[in-house]
């Protein structure tokens, strides 16, 4: 038997974004996670710029160093953002469809004619635009807060490379937007589903770290006759600790503003032969690098939104 | 009459759990059709299966013609719902609320402001329209669904308990508007668990026990089937054995004992003037004696007592 569905499943689609992005700009949770994450990087990047005038160099990249300069006690602003984004992210996602059922809403919404794909994807796009509205706003802030005090206009490569960390921290964004559309979708309570994400979103940015040695160190013990292990150790290690968005946002980071790095991974002695340590990769070199990190990162965004989607599907829509 | 939602064999499991059982309904166009039935009885479900939010186990639905889980943009723009405790989003306007609801039917705005300004004053909103519905009462929440229905034009209304947790007059409000509605032609479906309050509006009514539909039809014919009659004397009276004194009395169909001295006369039409004739003959004094109208209550309660009974029988 056909099981064809007449009508398009994006009838509806602008609608509920525009909507999901309206509530989210005027909702006082969204302005308080925000304020708390413009102020942060802001601090952090004038910090930046203290130290950038403090000690001049001969930097090719000055511009770039607005964003990876940390001063004590504070940390740079790529690492807040890596920090604070999924927070940002987790807010604008983790009761997205259980909230329209706690609220009511949801058979009243599903009975205009629309199709489930419509408010699912509408509320994942409504969250991005708010996401890249807000990381547009932030990276022009910087940019501009840059220009300003330090009064170097960034080169025609710096503004590239910048627009590249935009879009990688976007990507980044979006996965735990995704996670927390999952949540969402698997739990019925808003406020077990913020805890499971917050979970989430602590384990993976600061315990990772810890667990993925421990995970490597048990399945591939270092033999001390056998160096080779210790080289399969670290990849397997690097291999599980990349698991975590946190990483691979990092890694990402580090490709693209910093333009001397030249991998992400082990570099042996023989490999470096000839290089000339320190001098900068151009940026279509950098974005190689960092091309499987992003790959992997929208990969990751696009089997969330699916687990959502099918569980969705399956839902039973009884309020 | 041309039946404008059709069930055949409609089934729904829970697993184990059967919530609809092989339904057959057919409401035409411009009834007022009440499916009626205590909580859990598969009411809701059924709704939910007519609208294609739901997937049916088993059998077909047919809205409009038109199967809802194939051509679903089709059968919701038709229909208009009413869930069960409507939520709206509270911290948007009324008047906002429903443009939402009008940009996802896909109405213009300028159309969409001038029927949502129609609908709201019919419901009697219009003062209260730019004010949050968070600050809303019950009633004028289920008001409000009720003008989304209508800004909708749907030719169908399903109604899923609109008058539950209402006060009295909220509840004749609402009903007087749906017969105003009916009036109008639309197709009205509603599911209530109080039955006496819905019986006026109602022209067929479906009774609902455990996914089963036990009874269809007007309300009057269900009386008179399961009951015999459409009246009920309670009749108090001394020193006479009423039954035995109204037998083959016309018009009675049944005679029930209450108590030492009280009975309850099923009839088909006003009987008293007999029965107090027939007490009177029989040397008995009369104490007290009144009449009203069978509601579905009573139908429903004797309807499933009989078929328990049968079941234990059997």
């Amino acid at each position: 038997m056909p099981r064809q569905r007449e009508g398009s499943p994006f009838t509806g689609l602008s609608t509920i974004a525009l909507k999901e992005a309206a509530d989210h700009m005027t909702s006082a949770r969204i302005h308080l996670v925000l304020l708390l994450m413009f102020l942060t990087a802001v601090g952090a990047v004038y910090a930046a710029i203290g130290q950038i005038t403090a000690t001049v160099g001969e930097d090719q990249f000055l511009f770039l160093r607005l964003f990876t300069t940390a001063r004590d006690p504070l940390p740079s602003f790529v690492a807040f953002l890596g920090f604070l984004l999924p927070l940002v992210a987790i807010a604008l996602g983790f009761d997205a469809i259980n909230g329209e059922y706690s609220r009511r809403t949801m058979s009243r919404v599903l009975a205009q004619p629309i199709y489930r794909d419509a408010l699912l994807t509408g509320k994942f796009l409504g969250g991005l635009i708010v996401l890249a509205l807000c990381l547009l706003t932030l990276w022009l802030l910087v940019s501009g807060m840059g220009i300003l005090l330090t009064g170097l206009p960034p080169s025609g490569e710096e503004v590239l490379r910048g627009l590249a960390f935009l879009l990688a921290s976007f990507a980044y964004a979006g996965v735990w937007l995704a996670v927390a559309l999952v949540c969402s979708t698997l739990f019925r309570s808003p406020a077990t589903s913020a805890l499971a994400a917050l979970t989430l979103w602590l384990i993976l940015t600061v315990f990772w770290g810890m667990i993925a040695p421990l995970i490597a160190g048990a399945l591939i013990p270092v033999d001390p006759l056998d160096p080779m292990t210790q080289v399969n150790q670290f990849e397997l290690q690097q291999a599980i600790a990349r698991i975590s968005p946190n990483v691979l946002y990092g890694e990402m980071t580090l490709g693209l503003l910093n333009p001397a790095t030249r991998t992400l991974g082990l570099v042996f002695a023989n490999q470096l032969q000839n290089a000339l340590i320190g001098a900068p990769l151009p940026v279509s070199e950098s974005l190689m690098l960092i091309w499987p990190q992003l790959c992997g990162m929208i990969a990751a965004l696009i089997v969330l939104f699916t687990v959502a989607y099918v569980s969705f599907q399956r839902q039973e829509i009884r309020a | 009459m041309t039946s404008v939602i059709e069930t055949r064999g409609l089934t729904k499991r829970y697993g184990r759990f059967v919530a609809v059982d092989h339904i057959d309904l057919e409401i035409g166009k411009g009834e007022v059709f009440g499916l009626l039935g205590p909580n859990g009885s598969g009411k809701t479900t059924t709704i939910l299966l007519l609208l294609g939010l739901t997937e049916p186990s088993e059998g077909s639905v047919r809205v409009n013609g038109l199967d809802p889980l194939r051509q679903p943009l089709a059968v919701k723009s038709s229909v208009g719902y009413l869930p069960d405790q409507v939520g709206f989003y509270d911290n948007l306007s009324a008047r906002e609320n429903l443009a939402y609801s009008a940009r996802l039917m896909g109405l213009e705005s300028a159309e969409a402001a001038k029927r949502i300004g129609d609908a709201l004053a019919r419901v009697r909103l219009e003062d209260v329209a730019d004010k949050r519905v968070g600050a809303y009462s019950r009633g004028m929440r289920q008001r409000l669904g009720l003008a989304e229905v209508i800004m909708k034009r749907a030719e169908i209304a399903i109604l899923d308990e609109p008058t539950g947790g209402l006060d009295p007059q909220s509840t004749q409000e609402l009903l007087d508007l749906i017969e105003t509605l009916a009036g109008e032609g639309m197709t009205i479906v509603l599911s209530s668990h109080l039955l006496a309050m819905v019986q006026t509006v109602c022209h067929r009514v479906a009774l609902f026990n455990r996914g089963k539909i036990g009874l269809v039809g007007k309300v009057s014919d269900l009386t008179a089937n399961v009951l015999g009659g459409t009246h009920v004397v309670e009749v108090e009276a001394e020193g006479v054995d009423l039954a035995a004194a109204l037998t083959k009395a016309p018009h009675i169909t049944g005679v029930e004992k209450r108590g030492d001295t009280s009975w309850r006369v099923d009839a088909d039409s006003d009987v008293r003037p007999e029965i107090a004739r027939r007490v009177v003959e029989a040397g008995g004094q009369l104490r007290n004696m009144s009449l009203r109208h069978t509601t579905l209550d009573e139908v429903y309660v004797r309807f499933f007592e009989q078929e328990a009974k049968h079941a234990q029988a059997a």
